[in-house]
């Protein structure tokens, strides 16, 4: 079946890597996985044209593949189903994973044949999970695949897991998603004792009918605990802390999974179950709540951040902050629809800077770099278009997207957060600038690199077969820069090809929204309730020219403080010290995560259970047995006294208390 | 004077069986502890015949006939191997004799 | 019944006298006279027959053989020194307790016979001819009596193997 194809190519791509990686050329591996993608692509862009054949009404493709559990009455399969939504995410997670590919292929490079095909096999492997998770008609698939992902996440993150930075950033990813998971979980099996069912369709014809306050109670904490699961699949607050620390693992791993794709299933999981949310008004004004929040409060933090691929970690967990608010104001379409355009130029911007890193042999240290863009000039007006793209320019991807979610949560109402998501605003386009002004313009402050003590680690610290001339490659510090003078070279073809389609995209992508035609192909998705916006053609032009002033406003402010004048960012970082120390140690979340939740069950573990109950409890218990046994024993034996005359007195007691016994009855 | 009842044999029957019982534990010589279960013997024999009388038959003589062939095999055999325990140890006290102990 | 009164005393006190000595030499002639006063008893319960083996198997063989064998061994009198001073019942060990148990075991039994209360007197005159015990013999008891005729032989060859010499190497 045509569907089945689309998960399954990657999945063969990930078998074929992970047994033979080691004995093929990287050339080999390289063309294999960037063939399963594109393959994959191709046949959901086929799936995709057949579906927009159908009548609007019913744009839908199922594709049982076999049943999976059969219980009693309880059944489910593992389906697939094809609708609109799922149409966009399919062709996102293809297309933009088949570019990441191919980057991959020329980012990865310096590593050995077998690592290469590692990378590689865990890349497809995630891009089959993906897809089974969007494609996914029921509840027990879509977490097949969600849980699926959050394993490669951890894969992919602790990829050079030499690094304990990394592979601890990998445990981190995991066990973080992992609490939010045990919400997902929990929502979903009071679907099945509410619903008797896990399959998409069936639950949303079931609660359709019913009013939302018919169906307070359980459907409020229903979906509540499916949002805890998307918190931390979705990097949301309380459980976003492990997003910034994925930034270890690989750049294009960043740029798929943390920015394009895993990070978007939360959203896609409650698009996906638009009906079920919408009645429980409680948990979206949670969610739009907590969108809202992250949002800004990522923003904040990514102002400060010096690391290159930190800022783009936090506008990451910022911009899905806003998808949320979508999601949480109702507006769906206007959700999936920023899911779509971010996905382009979040990835721009993360291959970008892997570029800038890749050229700069491992140095991520904003501090460090500058004047970039004479030497890497496809890189900078790649970048550039990105940068621009997120900050809502018009004409650009971003603006149409951002517009809509803002314009959307005006007229629901929610003032309040319309006002914190136009801060919001200007603080993406204030932060983003910023990062375009210190990393590519300016002098170059590459020269400080020796001096400098911190820098980020793009490369493992180990490769022990490496014998490349003229100091190219990392050594034990990380840090390693081509003599001063040499010429840096700009992103290789196959990085250069990503770079340059994406920026299309970036900007062509958000045409496709113009007159509401995505909200239209996506409305049976949402179908049979979506969210009602009273379109006020007046208004609307008025925030969207709101919306454009607070960009360039962004902008500029950007300008002066980075570019014309750097020495008044300095004086405002030591005015504002004590909030400059706060932002740029993120609120201090990990230590308070590490201090109230970590610590306790670690000691806990260790002195409680460990010491307590199984040396002092169950090996005293086990030990106590033998040792009683033993002491028996010891005790009885002395009745062997090999004394005959002692033999036969224990009989004739034996006779004469039996004799007594039977006398007295 | 009445004749003896049952109850009379009965009686001087189990002072004899306590007797040769006590003997197996109090002495110290293997002989005499043999001699003591000949004693025990001896008393139920007595038992046996004067039920055999009570109840009117010669059942009870016949099995004190074969009781007695049997103490007679018991007899010898137990005085051979008591002169081989002799042999070995050069005594006659039971409690020498304790090697099969703990 | 003076008979019956003499013999059981005659019995009982050899018995004890039985356990009391210290010369097994005496333990055996002891033993003797108190088979011979059994015998008497079973004269006194219409056994003639039973008297008679008892004084030729018990007294006459069995006896003889144990005689023998104390001469053989010329077993050594016991040890004096302990003995002397302290009562059969207050021995050490397993003869205090054997002995006590001894004691316990008389006082059960006769509570066993209180309790049974048997009515105790003889009936008819009993079967009592050496005809009717041969009759029966032979007859009923038969596989026994062939039976019993394999354990002597058995006991007598167990005997002459286990008191043989061992051939030393």
């Amino acid at each position: 079946m045509l569907l089945l194809l689309i998960p399954l190519l990657p999945f063969l791509g990930f078998l074929i890597e992970a047994s033979f990686g080691r004995r093929i050329s990287r050339s080999v591996s390289g063309a294999v996985a960037c063939g399963a993608m594109i393959a994959s692509f191709i046949v959901s862009a086929v799936a995709v044209a057949n579906l927009v054949r159908f009548d609007p009404d019913a744009r839908a493709i199922v594709a049982p593949i076999f049943t999976w559990i059969s219980s009693g009455d309880f059944h489910i399969g593992f389906t697939l189903r094809l609708d609109p939504l799922s149409a966009v995410m399919i062709l996102v997670v293809t297309g933009i994973g088949s570019l990441i590919h191919i980057y991959s292929t020329a980012y990865m490079h310096d590593e050995r044949e077998s690592e290469y095909a590692r990378y590689f096999s865990y890349l497809n492997l995630f891009a089959a999970f993906m897809l089974v998770l969007v494609l996914g008609a029921n509840f027990l698939v879509l977490f097949l695949g969600w849980e699926g992902v959050g394993l490669c996440s951890y894969l992919l993150v602790g990829f050079w897991y030499q690094k304990k930075s990394a592979s601890d950033a990998g445990k981190k990813a995991f066990i973080v998603n992992r609490i939010g998971d045990w919400g997902f979980v929990l929502g979903i099996l009071g679907l099945f004792v509410r619903f008797g069912t896990l399959d998409f369709q069936q639950i949303a014809r079931a609660i359709a009918p019913l009013s939302p306050e018919a169906t307070f109670g359980t459907i409020s904490l229903i979906t509540l605990l499916l949002f805890v699961g998307a918190t931390g699949k979705s990097a949301q607050i309380p459980l976003y802390v492990w997003l910034p620390d994925a930034m270890e693992g690989p750049t294009p791993v960043s740029a798929l999974i943390h920015a394009a794709t895993m990070v978007t299933a939360g959203v896609y999981m409650i698009g996906r179950n638009a009906v079920l949310f919408s009645h429980a008004p409680e948990t979206l004004t949670i969610v739009a709540i907590i969108g809202c929040a992250t949002a800004f409060f990522a923003g904040t933090i990514g102002l400060v951040q010096n690391d290159i691929k930190r800022v783009l970690a936090y506008s990451t967990v910022s911009q899905l902050g806003y998808m949320f608010l979508a999601m949480g104001v109702g507006a769906y379409a206007a959700g999936v629809f920023h899911l779509y355009t971010h996905a382009f130029f979040k990835a721009l911007l993360f291959l970008g800077s892997g570029a800038v890193i890749h050229a700069l042999h491992g140095e991520q240290d904003l501090r460090n770099m500058g004047g970039l863009k004479k030497d890497l000039p496809i890189t900078y007006w790649t970048f550039v278009i990105g940068a621009v793209a997120i900050s809502g320019v018009p004409g650009f991807a971003g603006f149409f997207s951002k517009d809509e979610i803002l314009a959307k949560t005006y007229t629901s109402g929610h003032t309040l957060l319309w006002v914190v998501g136009l801060l919001t605003a200007l603080l993406t386009a204030t932060y983003m600038f910023r990062l375009v002004f210190m990393a590519f313009h300016g002098p170059s402050r590459a020269a400080s690199v020796s001096q400098a003590g911190d820098h980020g680690d793009a490369h493992p610290p180990a490769h022990p077969e490496e014998e490349e001339p003229a100091a190219r490659h990392a050594d034990a510090r990380g840090t390693e820069h081509a003599a001063p003078g040499t010429h840096l070279h700009d992103a290789p073809p196959a990085m250069a090809l990503a770079l340059i389609v994406l920026a299309i995209g970036s900007v062509v992508a958000g045409y496709a929204g113009i007159g509401g035609r995505f909200e239209h192909f996506l409305e049976p998705a949402f179908s049979p309730q979506t969210a009602e916006v009273v379109a006020d053609n007046g208004s609307e032009a008025m925030l969207m020219i709101v919306s454009i002033v607070v960009a360039f406003a962004g902008i500029g402010i950007a300008t002066y403080y980075f570019l014309k004048n750097t020495r008044a960012a300095s004086a405002m970082a030591a005015r504002f010290a004590g909030v400059r120390l706060l932002l740029q140690n993120k609120y201090y979340v990990d230590e308070i995560y590490d201090a109230t939740v970590v610590q306790p069950i670690r000691i806990t573990s260790e002195s409680g259970l460990w010491k307590g109950v199984d040396v002092g409890v169950i090996d005293r218990i086990v030990n106590g047995v033998g040792r009683t046994v033993s002491g028996a024993s010891g005790t009885l034996r002395r009745m062997q006294t090999g004394s005959v005359r002692a033999y036969a007195a224990s009989l004739l007691f034996g006779v004469v208390l039996i004799l007594g016994y039977y006398l007295w009855r | 004077m009445p004749s003896p009842s049952l109850n009379d044999y009965l009686v001087l029957s189990a002072i004899l069986f306590a007797i040769g019982v006590a003997g197996v534990f109090v002495r110290r010589n293997v002989i005499t502890i043999l001699l003591s279960i000949e004693i025990m013997l001896n008393a139920v024999n007595l038992t046996f015949v004067a039920f055999g009388r009570a109840l009117g038959s010669a059942d009870g003589q016949i099995i004190v006939f074969f009781v007695m062939t049997v103490a007679a095999a018991e007899a010898a055999v137990g005085l051979a191997i008591v002169i081989n325990l002799f042999r070995h140890k050069e005594s006659l006290n039971p409690d020498t004799f304790t090697e099969l102990r703990w | 019944m003076t008979f019956f009164y003499f013999f059981a005393a005659v019995a009982v006190l050899a018995s004890l006298l039985v356990i009391a000595q210290r010369n097994p030499i005496y333990s055996v002639l002891l033993l003797i006279a108190s088979f011979g006063a059994l015998s008497g008893l079973y004269v006194l319960l219409d056994a003639p027959f039973v008297a008679v083996i008892q004084i030729i198997v018990y007294a006459g063989a069995i006896m003889v053989l144990f005689l023998f064998v104390v001469m053989l061994l010329n077993a050594p009198h016991e040890e004096t020194e302990h003995d002397e001073r302290v009562h059969p019942l207050l021995r050490p060990g397993p003869m205090r307790f054997g002995g006590l148990l001894a004691v316990a075991l008389v006082l059960e039994l006769v509570w066993a016979l209180v309790k049974a209360n048997e009515s105790g007197r003889f009936g008819s005159a009993a079967v009592s001819s050496v005809a009717t015990i041969g009759r029966l013999l032979f007859t009923d008891y038969a596989f026994a009596f062939e039976v019993t005729s394999v354990l002597i032989l058995a006991a007598m060859v167990g005997a002459v193997v286990l008191a043989r010499r061992e051939e030393w190497r």
